[in-house]
């Protein structure tokens, strides 16, 4: 057949709306120059900067600080929900539910929080934030197990059944390791959307602690400068690598 | 000889469904038993009770431990009970290789190490698969999963192997060699198989002993041959090898259809409601003139196989056509007016209690 040559060019627009922003942020991180937009000459003197900024030191380890309680908290518990639901309840309507958080708008999701925080007189704190990035975190974490569930043939758990194995060992030699790459995949996605989620944070944290996405915001009022076009550059290096990374795991272990 | 596994009066039910439906049946020890039925008879049902992944409503499942001493299946979870399963689809743990996979189930039992290395080492050198012992089941074909399955079922050194559709999932060539493996397999370890099936000729080239169930009933426990050439009831009749089956009725030591006598085996066995099997190797075509013709009809069709020919008569009443099987080729065309006749001990008198006999 041969090519058509003009099908291309959609194509290639779509790209450059897709990643010259992208394109702009990391090579404008180099620049020289202090003004934004004008390149004067190459130079990573913002990303040394970065390091002396005492907010975006302290925001960095508020951030991880919630991206890894969240990562933990959300794949245990998202993995058990998945189960529960799929192994379970066997019911459409359940299984809509338990991942409604991941599709919920964050807006609604995050003034529900507050709300809900304000009833139970929950001082808002990196903990507050940590809860609710749990909440969504744990949907996805569901959403990703649940479908590997779908996969799996649960004849695997009653063969090792069969075969004299008890309901804990087979839950921890069979269960879970038909699991795990989705299991990972699923701890990675929580960790990069926890990593830097805005919505939720600025509404569930208290003044003292911001997030990196906040100090960021904050930031960003007085114009962008190199400094955060170098910060959201390692944001996004950080990012690809770890999707990368996910999309990799469960492409290994698909093939079984 | 006394039983092994004695099934006892069990029922089970999934919702208006009977599944199963007061099923007794014993297996002997050392027996290739084959349960076999269409699909929804309820072969699966009855394995998996046995197993212990479902549960009975009624009725009990025990088997003949050492010294004749009966333990009550029932009383076990399926990890404590003395018989192992082969799945349909082999439900082999993809992430393990073949020795991990045939190791899994001695492991549970706490043996030591070493055993448990000569003993799955044995096992593989019986299934031909030494060579793929750190081999992933993603990297095997077909028949190398189904031998790893057998071999991680067979390590255990159970009392009774169970075995879902184990032929099922392969392609028609490998089949017929695992047919004869499996057969020879079962020789080798003693052990006694349990094998659930719907193909027929699967369960008669391989079982000495077969139950063919339907609607979740037992129709009849027998050998291949008796099956095969008395069959208990019409559904069995029907469901085993070829055959016509004529209905009629039973009266006075004379079987009727068609408006004639029709000669069979022990008409007086039978009163009432009843049809006659005629297998096609046991009818001959001869000419209408003959003095000793049954039954007559036209040809529809012929089919030459080599060594030997069916010829398919429709005769006038009957809804299904007569196959009649004979050596060699037809000889005769489609439209020929021919006559049929057996030898009444060939013709299998059975009744048919469901039916209304002035209906046909």
């Amino acid at each position: 057949m041969p090519k058509v040559g003009w099908l291309r060019v959609p194509l290639v627009i779509t790209y450059a709306f897709l990643y010259l922003p992208i394109a702009v942020l990391v090579v404008m991180s180099f620049n020289a120059s202090k003004t934004p937009f004008i390149w004067t000459g190459f130079s990573t003197k913002w990303y040394g900067e970065l390091l002396n900024n005492e907010l975006i030191r302290e925001g960095f380890v508020n951030t991880m600080i919630v991206a890894v309680g969240a990562t933990i908290l959300a794949t245990v518990l998202g993995t058990l929900l998945a189960i529960g639901v799929a192994r379970y309840f066997r019911s459409a309507i359940v299984e809509a539910y338990s991942l409604a958080p991941a599709i919920i708008p964050d807006l609604a999701l995050a003034i529900g929080l507050l709300a809900l925080f304000g009833m139970l007189g929950v001082t808002l704190s990196l903990f507050s934030v940590l809860l609710s990035h749990v909440v969504f975190g744990m949907a996805f974490v569901a959403a990703v197990v649940i479908a590997r569930l779908g996969q799996t043939d649960s004849s695997l758990e009653e063969a090792s059944r069969d075969l004299g194995a008890g309901a804990t060992t087979t839950f921890v030699r069979i269960t879970l390791p038909s699991l795990a790459p989705a299991i990972i995949a699923g701890a990675l996605l929580v960790f990069t959307l926890s990593l830097d989620e805005f919505v939720i944070a600025f509404f569930t944290d208290g003044p003292s602690t911001p997030t990196l996405p906040i100090v960021i915001y904050s930031m960003v009022r007085f114009g962008v400068t190199p400094e955060i076009n170098a910060l959201a550059a390692l944001l996004l290096l950080v990012s690809f690598t770890i999707v990368l990374s996910a999309q990799r795991i469960t492409r290994l272990t698909d093939s079984v | 000889m006394t039983a092994l596994l004695t099934i006892d009066h069990v029922s089970k039910a999934y919702g208006s469904i009977q599944a199963l439906d007061d099923v007794t049946i014993d297996i002997r020890s050392n027996e290739f038993f084959a349960l076999l039925g269409p699909s929804g008879c309820g072969k699966t049902t009855l394995l998996r009770c046995i197993a212990g992944f479902e549960e009975p409503d009624a009725g009990s499942i025990t088997i003949d431990s050492t010294a004749g001493v009966a333990t009550d299946l029932l009383a076990l979870p399926p990890n404590k009970r003395p018989v192992n399963l082969m799945f349909q689809s082999y439900a082999l743990f993809p992430h393990m290789n073949v020795q991990r996979n045939v190791a899994y189930g001695l492991e549970r039992e706490g043996l030591p190490r070493s055993e448990v290395a000569a003993r799955v080492g044995e096992v593989l050198e019986t299934v031909g698969l030494t060579d793929k012992a750190k081999a992933r089941p993603a990297q095997l074909s077909g028949g190398q999963r189904q031998r790893v399955a057998l071999a991680r079922a067979i390590v255990k050194r159970p009392r009774l192997l169970l075995l879902d559709e184990p032929l099922s999932a392969l392609d028609r060539k490998v089949r017929a060699e695992m047919q004869l493996e499996l057969k020879r397999l079962q020789h080798e370890v003693g052990i006694t198989f349990v094998v659930v099936t719907h193909d027929q000729e699967e369960a008669m080239s391989m079982a000495d002993t077969i139950a063919v169930m339907h609607n979740g009933r037992v129709q009849q426990v027998a050998d291949p041959v008796t099956l095969y050439s008395r069959p208990a009831n019409v559904f069995v009749a029907d469901f085993i090898g070829d055959g016509t089956l004529i209905p009629g009725s039973a009266a006075g030591g004379t079987f009727t259809a068609l408006g004639r006598t029709l000669p069979c085996a022990n008409p007086a066995s039978v009163t009432g409601a009843a049809v006659i099997m005629l297998r096609p190797e046991f009818l001959s075509i001869t000419a209408v003139t003959d003095p000793e013709v049954v039954l007559e009809g036209h040809v529809m069709e012929t089919h030459f196989f080599g060594g030997s020919s069916t010829t398919v008569v429709r005769v006038g009443g009957l809804d299904a056509p007569v196959v009649i099987s004979s050596p060699g080729a037809p000889r005769h065309g489609v439209g020929d007016h021919v006559g049929m006749t057996w030898a009444a001990a060939d013709a299998v008198l059975i009744a048919d209690p469901g039916r209304d006999p002035g209906s046909s």
